[in-house]
């Protein structure tokens, strides 16, 4: 097992460093990367000034090589738009992402797991029919819309839930009570949406192979009852839908923008838009390379529990 | 590899893709005339597209005419069958217009996908070694990203525009295209009907061409309508965050966008645009399963 993990870890080296070959390839894709910090009138000697401070006058593997190396010591550079380092502002929001995206996971979890394992079981019935339009209307629906119409619907016309931010007046300090978490549904349930289908259509297919198989007959010809077969079914399909499940935080991680867009909410995906629009290049670089390596990591842990749990799953 | 993309196919089942005759297709097609859910999916996607084709010829008003006085009616209003935007638009005009553009921005990056991913792959699963490792391990580091997150990493590096739009959408569906095309190639290359082939002498472009493609681009194409679906929604996303297309053009997520504030004013007429885009992506996605099912003669 341990072997595995160090090939697996091996495995992810060259990965992630391709991720910040990227990561660092997007910063000149959009052209000279000096535009956004200069003023247009600024003189042809100010212009090689800041080219040398910012270090855009070495070759492109040497900026790399810099780049990279003040990247793992946790230097993202600052931010150009309020000058503060870019890890410190990405720092304060990754909790409020994390939050949102569990959260989300959660609710797709226990949701897809009920309705898919009863579709799974009763194969062919209307709950079975009902679970596999929910799970396709799920991956069909786009979630910034489905965040709108949720705003409409809960906190336009029936006014139960607040429509966006994450606290009373604006305000980001967040605490476990319920004056916080009323506006934490909102989001967490649009988020889920896609979770939750894609996670009841798995649980489906997966319960159905598993009954078909002979040693769940065996089971029943042994005289076990009901529930005694179906715990022997969940066992079964634990390690698949759990790495399904765990592939979906990342996803959701990387993927909240939109979501967190239409609620205003203070996260990873709100700074990264704000990054765009005011061509904040190290913050965008620096949020997108730790939701990467967020995403990077999270395949692996997802991999080797997967091992862990059911050895069969070990790869070559 | 997506916030939702479906699995890819990772098999083909050899046996059956080879029974490719007339008789397969003809078994196809009165089995998905049979599919009654399928057709009817596909009925309404083929009406979204001549809508938008044929959208100066329906729509009832100018999708740019502005009207101070006629701001956000609802529904029903005499003239405006389904209301007005933020500047009096009409917006049966614009949803029919934005179809344009919207199904535009969602189908091109898969087809660009289609032919630069198929065309990796199969160089990939062909001549298999270094070249095959060199490709498909760089598709890997795509694979490291959510997809949501590298349309925008890229599109927010390039900056706002329909064609960077366009551009990074296709970096994003090249590698599940590439994986499956790689896949099945590798597949069909060890096949003895393949080695007989090489052995009597066809050239490599010639077994490409007869023995590879046939069975690749059945699977990829299937898999592709699955990625519209996926792609409409993210192209319609990117215009959502002001990265896609730019006023005044009408275009769902961007009408989406622009209306998020009228949801106090009026909430029917501003969740419109979505429902669009909700109707053509769960169109493909229901004609992409219903293909596949038809396909799959084993069930």
């Amino acid at each position: 097992m341990l072997r595995y993990i160090l090939i697996r870890l091996l495995y992810t080296i060259p990965i992630a460093l391709g991720v910040t070959i990227f990561v660092f390839a997007l910063i000149h894709l959009s052209g000279d990367p000096l535009n956004a910090v200069v003023a247009p009138d600024a003189t042809a000697e100010m212009v090689a000034k800041l080219r040398a401070a910012y270090g855009f006058d070495k070759p492109l593997p040497v900026q790399y090589l810099i780049w990279l190396g003040k990247a793992l010591q946790g230097d993202l550079g600052n931010s150009i738009v309020n000058s503060r380092p870019v890890l410190d502002t990405l720092l304060a929001a990754v909790p409020n992402t994390l939050m949102l995206a569990i959260f989300a996971t959660m609710i797709g979890f226990a949701f897809g797991c009920l309705l898919g394992g009863l579709a799974g079981y009763y194969q062919g019935s209307i709950i079975d029919k009902l679970a596999t339009g929910f799970g396709i209307a799920g991956v069909s629906v786009p979630h910034y819309w489905l965040g709108m119409v949720l705003v409409i619907v809960f906190a336009v016309n029936l006014q139960w839930l607040p429509a966006t931010g994450m606290g009373a007046g604006g305000s980001d300090a967040w605490k476990w009570d319920w004056e916080h978490i009323r506006f934490l549904i909102l989001p967490a349930v649009t988020l889920s949406v896609i979770p939750c289908g894609i996670i009841t259509r798995t649980v489906r297919s997966t319960v159905a192979e598993i009954l078909s198989q002979e040693f769940v007959q065996a089971l029943r010809a042994k005289g076990l009852l009901h529930g005694q077969v179906m715990r022997h079914v969940a066992r079964n399909a634990a390690p698949t839908v759990l790495a399904v499940m765990g592939l979906q935080l990342g996803y959701l991680l990387g993927g909240s923008i939109l979501v967190e867009t239409v609620f205003n909410w203070p996260g990873t995906g709100y700074l990264l838009n704000d990054a765009i629009f005011r061509r904040d290049i190290p913050m965008l670089q620096g949020t997108i390379l730790l939701l990467a390596m967020f995403f990077v990591a999270l395949n692996l842990a997802v991999d080797i529990l997967q091992t862990w749990v059911d050895p069969r799953m070990r790869r070559s | 590899m997506n916030l939702m993309t479906p699995a890819a196919p990772a098999t083909v089942d050899i046996a059956q893709t080879i029974a490719n005759s007339p008789g397969y297709w003809s078994t196809v097609l009165s089995r998905l005339l049979r599919d009654k859910v399928t057709l009817f999916f596909g009925l309404v996607l083929l009406l979204i597209v001549l809508m938008a084709i044929f959208a100066p010829l329906i729509a009832p008003a100018d999708p740019y005419k502005a009207s101070m006085i006629r701001r956000l009616k609802d529904i029903g209003f005499p003239g405006h069958p389904l209301g007005t935007d933020h500047t009096g638009r009409d917006m049966l005009s614009r949803l029919i217009y934005g179809g344009r553009l919207s199904l535009f921005m969602g189908v091109l990056p898969v087809l660009n996908a289609l032919v630069i991913g198929g065309l990796l792959g199969v160089i990939a699963g062909y001549l298999g070694g270094a070249v095959n490792m060199a490709i498909m391990r760089t598709m890997d580091i795509f694979y490291a990203f959510p997809s949501v997150l590298l349309a925008i990493a890229i599109s927010g590096a390039l900056g706002a525009g329909i064609g960077n739009a366009i551009l990074s959408l296709s970096v994003v569906f090249i590698p599940p295209i590439a994986r499956v095309a790689e896949t099945i190639t590798t597949q069909v290359r060890n096949l003895d009907y393949v080695e007989a082939a090489r052995a009597s002498g066809a050239s490599s472009l010639r077994i490409i061409r007869i023995h590879v493609l046939s069975n690749v681009l059945g699977a990829i194409f299937v898999y592709a309508t699955s990625l519209i679906s996926v792609s409409i929604i993210l192209a319609s996303g990117l215009s959502f965050l002001g990265l896609g297309t730019k006023p005044p053009e009408p275009e769902w997520g961007l009408m989406l966008n622009e209306l998020r504030q009228a949801i106090y004013v009026n909430p029917y007429v501003a969740a419109l645009p979505g429902v669009m885009i909700f109707l053509t992506s769960l169109s493909f996605n229901l004609l992409s399963d219903g293909l596949r099912s038809a396909m799959d003669l084993k069930t």
